[in-house]
């Protein structure tokens, strides 16, 4: 494989891997005021991320990194052209991560609230504009030749844009449901557990939509047809999502929290494979198309971030996994520091 | 209003917002990592309330300079695309590897710290905010990597329409970034130490926990006259280094307009940058210049008028800024060395107390001035001779970068606003102590 292939399925990789971790916890927050119903439950909820939620979202830090890093080109002209949708993230993501350290530090239920809604908007924004955002670049962005962008915000809030938002919405929230439940006791635990599988159906019926409305959005399929093989991908997806719903009947939340990764791999997966090497597509003409082999770095950075990333992903996948069962079971009582 | 000028004051509000912040955590980072390994080490309990108590304070500044980092990262895309579009090859590699190899594990080990109390063992626990430490200064080496690039670009060519590697060694061991890296590690040190002496200087006017917060200042005031020296060695060096690098930079900070052997430096001068010329000049030392740069008061050192004039940065904020810089640098000594001869009974120091209470925010100044002086003095070249910041910004419409920037300007000043004053608030309250030790 080449330098570039292989970075671009990095780059796959490493969005995916922020949407798994951060997932979670975007997806509680989005629940967050509808599953919390007093403070005990709240407090459950925050500290159910509260240890890792800092490391999760360095994979978006890693993501965009990487972007700038192996694929300039693409990181200059798809942040630029996505720039109120980006900088709409990036509030949300600065209200979030204050909201979980400041929400306990002055005893007052306004100041309390004031920060709940900011972690509800803060959790959901970005869910929707990630789905709607990448929904967008598998529809191709009217980008021109110098690569500049001929649209404006309301250009992404498309149909298929926005069901993308949507699909991203349901994948998180029903992951997060899943945590939870395996974080939590008693009522909340229950109605988390009720919540991933209430919504269970309502995802499955959009994520059809969502691989049908793909067959003539887009032209992802188009690698698809070309290796059948390929097929797998999406394959692996629908097992995770009914994954999902079986583990859930069994109770076994662990095992659908995995079944629930499984699926947001093979969603943002879905995309990356058929958009390949198209990284970000014009709608205005294929020829202004930025691809993994148009826009990519020099092959020595290349070849020294591929080291870099050799050692590192899996460092840091190890001692995030360690976090990971240092904080394994139910939240604590005694433990609760947000 | 162009979008060169909205992204620039963008970028420049937004960056300094954030290192309003940073240099605390790389600083105390350092300094609870320290206590907590006291208390590891001797089990006195002191240690511990210490770790918690500065640690609280710390977590409150980490959160918001953690969120306010992201969006740099990001905008460098959105606000200056050019610019990412023709040194991404270069850049781009050196913040993607501040992620993977730093960020990462300040970011994963600070939830296990502040979480881990009960499920980790005291030398684990201790370690994990070692890693914290570690974690974000080596953060700072990547950031200031990738901006001693920008000040002086090296270990590349041009080729394919832009910047291409060449030398990945040249671009991370070069001087200009070894400097750099230990003026503003030190530089933080010494903000966090005057941080913890000025908030324990608070509680031993009020007479309160005596031992406690003796203690504390102690040990802010160890590390603080160490790295105040440190920083001062290492401003001078990096004189040097801008001087053969950045000769424009260093001509600004010194507002020398003609190139001239034995270079003076002027106690205080006003630069009129229309007519090339100093209005007022006050206090000439004759060679000092040449003598700091070059260690010989003969040599010759560049002035402005060597450069086009649209080559030459802003004098007049740059050469104040370094001043003030200086003054303030030579200040931390004076403090911090007459604290060090005061050190057995500073309770009975009433009055060295209250300078040192009023002293907090001066670090945050000098640190806000120093970086005026990088940033500004590479104007105007966003690479220092090799891109104008004029042909670096992203071709997106105004609108839009003022609708950010007036959000940015309300979010921040409400954050601003927040944090401080729950920092000073949470500093005020004082520890918790066991009971028996509240008496004391």
């Amino acid at each position: 494989m080449n330098l570039q292939t292989t970075w671009f399925l990095l780059w796959g990789l490493l969005w995916a891997l922020f949407f798994i971790s951060d997932g979670f916890d975007f997806g509680i927050g989005t629940l967050y005021l509808f599953l919390g119903k007093s403070e005990a439950d709240k407090r459950v909820m925050i500290n159910a991320m509260g240890p890792l939620w800092d490391g999760n979202q360095v994979w978006l830090i890693t993501a965009g990194g990487v972007t700038f890093a192996a694929f300039p080109t693409v990181y200059a002209v798809m942040f630029s052209s996505m720039y109120s949708a980006l900088m709409l993230i990036l509030f949300a993501l600065i209200i979030r991560g204050v909201s979980f350290e400041l929400r306990g530090k002055v005893d007052d239920p306004r100041w309390r609230g004031m920060w709940d809604g900011c972690i509800f908007v803060g959790s959901f924004l970005p869910a929707l504009l990630f789905g709607v955002a990448f929904a967008n670049i598998f529809q191709g962005i009217p980008i021109d030749q110098h690569g500049v962008y001929q649209g404006t915000l309301f250009t992404l809030l498309n149909p298929y844009g926005l069901l993308g938002g949507v699909l991203f919405v349901l994948l998180f929230t029903v992951h997060g449901a899943v945590w939870l439940a395996t974080k939590s006791e008693g009522e909340l635990h229950d109605r988390a557990a009720f919540t991933a599988g209430a919504l269970w159906p309502v995802l499955l019926v959009v994520a059809v939509a969502f691989l049908v409305y793909s067959r003539f959005a887009t032209s992802l399929y188009a690698n698809y047809l070309a290796s059948p093989i390929l097929f797998a991908v999406i394959i692996l997806t629908v097992l995770g999502l009914v994954g999902i719903r079986i583990y859930l009947a069994k109770g076994a939340f662990y095992k659908a929290w995995f079944a629930s990764a499984l699926t947001i791999m093979g969603a943002v997966f879905f995309g990356v494979v058929g958009l390949f090497p198209n990284m970000f597509p014009s709608s205005l003409n294929a020829k202004y198309s930025l691809t993994a082999f148009n826009a990519s770095s020099s092959p020595l950075t290349l070849k020294i971030m591929l080291v870099v990333a050799g050692i590192f992903v899996p460092l840091v996948l190890a001692y995030q996994l360690w976090a990971y069962l240092v904080f394994k079971g139910k939240v604590r009582e005694e433990e609760m520091m947000y | 209003m162009d979008v060169l000028l909205l992204s620039r004051v963008q970028f420049a509000a937004t960056t300094m917002f954030h290192f309003l912040f940073v240099p605390l955590t790389l600083g105390l980072s350092v300094l609870v990592a320290y206590m907590e390994t006291k208390y590891v080490k001797t089990g006195d309990e002191t240690y511990l309330h210490m770790t918690k108590f500065w640690g609280k304070l710390f977590l409150i500044n980490f959160a918001i300079g953690v969120v306010t980092g992201i969006t740099l990262e990001f905008q460098f895309g959105t606000n200056w695309s050019r610019y990412s579009a023709y040194v991404g090859d270069i850049f781009g590699s050196l913040l993607a590897i501040e992620a993977t190899a730093a960020f990462f594990l300040e970011s994963v080990l600070i939830g296990v710290w502040i979480f881990g109390w009960k499920r980790l063992s005291k030398k684990a626990h201790a370690t994990a905010i070692w890693l914290v430490a570690i974690g974000s200064n080596l953060s700072a080496v990547w950031i200031l990597i990738a901006n001693a690039w920008m000040q002086s670009p090296v270990g590349y060519t041009i080729r394919n329409g832009r910047a291409e590697l060449t030398d990945f060694a040249a671009v991370v061991f070069q001087k200009f970034a070894v400097v750099k890296f230990i003026h503003t590690v030190s530089a933080a040190l010494v903000l966090a130490s005057f941080f913890v002496m000025g908030f324990s200087a608070y509680h031993l006017l009020k007479k309160k926990q005596l031992d406690f917060f003796t203690r504390s200042f102690k040990i802010g005031l160890g590390f603080g006259l160490v790295f105040s020296l440190v920083v001062f060695i290492m401003g001078d060096l990096n004189g040097v280094v801008v001087a053969e690098k950045q000769p424009t930079k260093l001509a600004a900070m010194e507002s020398l307009w003609n190139t001239t052997e034995r270079a003076p430096i002027y106690l205080f001068a006003l630069p009129d940058q229309e007519n090339a010329r100093n209005k007022v000049e006050i206090g000439r030392i004759p060679g000092a210049l040449s003598f700091l740069v070059k260690h010989d008061i003969n040599a010759e050192v560049q002035g402005l008028k060597d450069f086009p004039k649209d080559e030459r940065p802003p004098v007049l904020p740059i050469s104040l800024a370094f001043k003030g810089m200086v003054g303030l640098g030579t200040i931390f000594i004076l403090l911090t060395g007459f604290g060090w001869l005061k050190r057995k009974k500073l309770t009975e120091s009433p009055g060295y107390l209250k300078l040192m209470m009023l002293a907090v925010p001066l670090p945050y100044i000098a640190i806000q001035l120093g970086w005026l002086v990088t940033e500004l003095g590479r104007q105007p070249w966003i690479v220092y001779g090799l891109v104008k910041t004029a042909d670096a910004p992203s071709p997106i419409d105004t609108t839009q970068v003022l609708f950010t920037l007036v959000a940015f300007t309300l979010v921040y000043t409400l954050l601003g606003i927040i944090g401080f004053t729950l920092i000073i608030r949470n500093a005020r309250k004082g520890p918790k102590l066991a009971p028996a030790e509240e008496a004391q």
